[in-house]
């Protein structure tokens, strides 16, 4: 039996759809919460930003008990940045025990990018240690070696930067994450399909499943910014250059016609086995993209 | 080696402000070669606060100066205890490990750094140090073609580089080098890239419970002979 509806999913030959919301620098949920009523029905699964870009936020694991309040399904991004491996296992418990079974292991990105430069960076695991990490509570102890009482069952991704400009030490991890037990890869942004189908050609050859990471652009500017400030991404000129093409304000709606355009394709040429879509900030213009990339379901 | 910055001059007068006999001591190893703390440093500081206080119009201080081979080394903070008879503090231009092989030897002196200890690094050109050892107790160099990932790589991360990689450079910081990347490259032309495939577990972090103390092993060899 599948330890959740997701990996019941990843076992079938649907075109996947998952999605991301960030939670709020906050105590009041009510847009995560619009949000995630907003998409819930419309994607396989929505992950739950931990920290990311190393702000400090409402943790995923609250986003993660709000997904399943609603009756949608949640992964939990999970990162090594600010938790050792006491407090990591320590949530996973609590994951599983909720009813939480879908993890996404990261690393995190440096607490250098973030607003809290002056915090103490963990990284007691990496990705890798941390999927095996996860196997291990699975078999029923810990990484202390003690047993459990219980143990829990996941379903357990993690990233792949197919556009690194350096691409082999990044296949190289990307083999050690699939040996670590990773099912599904949710890529690092796609903005050049190209890179995309030569990291497919390699990476068909492993049973997992891989969702191409749409990350959609507001504007010229935006995609600028990124390319500058947001580790690994890397935008090409072109694409920046059509951002700019369209007039002030309409910026957004070029990023989903863009994201769209992309999602289609990959569909189409059946590239990959889903899409991963990244609306940073913008959450409530997914059904825009789904809309416009003809992927619009009946609700599950 | 142990590389270190001189403290601001004014956090240096706030220190002393309460002492009216000053030696300033030097370190001739890794403090005289990373120019933070050596004789000519030692003689620099003095003049500097010599000047300071008289621009202050305010004479509160005498100053002394004395450099040592090692400060980290008992045999040769042994001329402290005359030197010592004569001052109020002293100001130690040794690294964090100096200042504190003189508090342990003068129990009655205050004893106060007039440098912040950095890491260990080595010299990478004139007036430039490059941080290179953790100390974490648990060599890897071996399979890491020689660059140190925990040293290197700004989260210390074994199995590979992260995806915040740009250019060959570290998300953290544009002008530093992904260790990754670096060690990528010279296992490749080493034909080493293996060692770059196996699993590293997680660290073992009790092979660094602070403090830490090595004993000589073969003066416990002796020791087990003669007994």
């Amino acid at each position: 039996m599948a330890n959740s509806l997701f990996e019941e999913k990843l076992g079938s030959n649907d075109f996947l759809v998952t999605t991301e919301v960030g939670p709020p620098k906050s105590v009041d949920v009510t847009e995560t919460i619009h949000h995630i009523k907003l998409l819930k029905d419309k994607v396989d699964a929505i992950n739950i930003t931990d920290h990311q870009s190393s702000v400090m936020r409402f943790p995923s694991i609250g986003g993660c008990l709000l997904v399943k309040e609603l009756d949608g399904e949640p992964i939990l991004q999970m990162t090594c940045r600010d938790r050792n491996r006491l407090a990591l296992q320590a949530e996973l418990l609590l994951a599983y025990s909720r009813g939480i079974t879908n993890v996404l292991c990261l690393t995190g990105d440096s607490v250098d990018v973030g607003d809290h430069k002056d915090a103490k960076p963990v990284f007691d695991l990496d990705s890798v240690q941390l999927l095996r990490m996860i196997r291990t509570l699975e078999s029923g102890v810990d990484m202390g070696g003690n047993e459990l009482g219980a143990a829990p069952k996941f379903c357990i991704g993690t990233s792949v930067h197919p556009e690194a400009d350096f691409i082999e030490p990044q296949l190289i991890k990307f083999d050690k994450k699939v040996a670590a037990g990773a099912q599904f890869f949710q890529t690092q942004g796609i903005f050049d399909l190209a890179s995309l189908r030569r990291f497919m050609q390699y990476a068909s050859q492993f049973d997992v499943k891989i969702l191409a990471g749409i990350i959609v652009l507001s504007s010229a500017g935006m995609a600028r910014y990124m390319n500058k400030n947001v580790p690994g991404i890397i935008i090409g000129q072109s694409l920046i250059d059509e951002m700019a093409t369209v007039e002030k304000g309409k910026g957004l709606e070029k990023g989903i016609e863009i994201a769209a355009r992309f999602i289609k394709t990959i569909k189409e040429e059946n590239l990959c086995h889903g899409v991963h879509i990244m609306a940073v900030g913008n959450e409530s213009i997914v059904p825009d993209i789904l809309e416009a990339a003809e992927l619009v379901r009946a609700s599950r | 080696m142990i590389v270190a910055e001189q403290k601001p001059l004014e956090d240096i007068i706030r220190m002393i402000s309460p002492y009216e006999r000053v030696l300033i001591l030097g370190c001739g190893t890794c403090m005289t070669v990373c120019d933070a703390g050596g004789e000519s440093e030692v003689a620099f500081l003095r003049n500097a606060l010599q000047l300071a206080q008289t621009r202050s119009g305010e004479v509160n201080h005498t100053f002394s100066e004395h450099t040592v081979k090692r400060q980290c080394d008992p045999e040769f903070l042994e001329v402290l205890d005359e030197k010592a008879a004569d001052v109020d503090v002293i100001l130690s231009l040794g690294c964090g490990i100096g200042v504190q092989a003189i508090a342990e030897r003068l129990p009655d002196m205050p004893v106060l750094p007039g440098v912040n200890t950095s890491f260990m690094g080595m010299t990478k050109e004139s007036g430039v140090w490059d941080e290179r050892c953790a100390a974490c107790g648990e060599c890897r160099l071996e399979d890491t073609a020689g660059i140190c990932p925990i040293t290197r790589c700004t989260k210390g991360i074994l199995n590979g580089p992260c995806a915040g990689v740009k250019n060959g450079k570290c998300e953290a910081n544009k002008d530093m080098d992904c260790a990754w990347i670096l060690i990528y490259q010279r296992l490749e032309r080493l034909q080493q890239l293996d060692r770059m495939r196996r699993y590293y577990p997680p660290r073992n972090f009790r092979a660094i419970p602070r403090p830490r103390r090595i004993m000589s092993k073969v003066e416990i060899a002796a020791g087990e002979s003669d007994g």
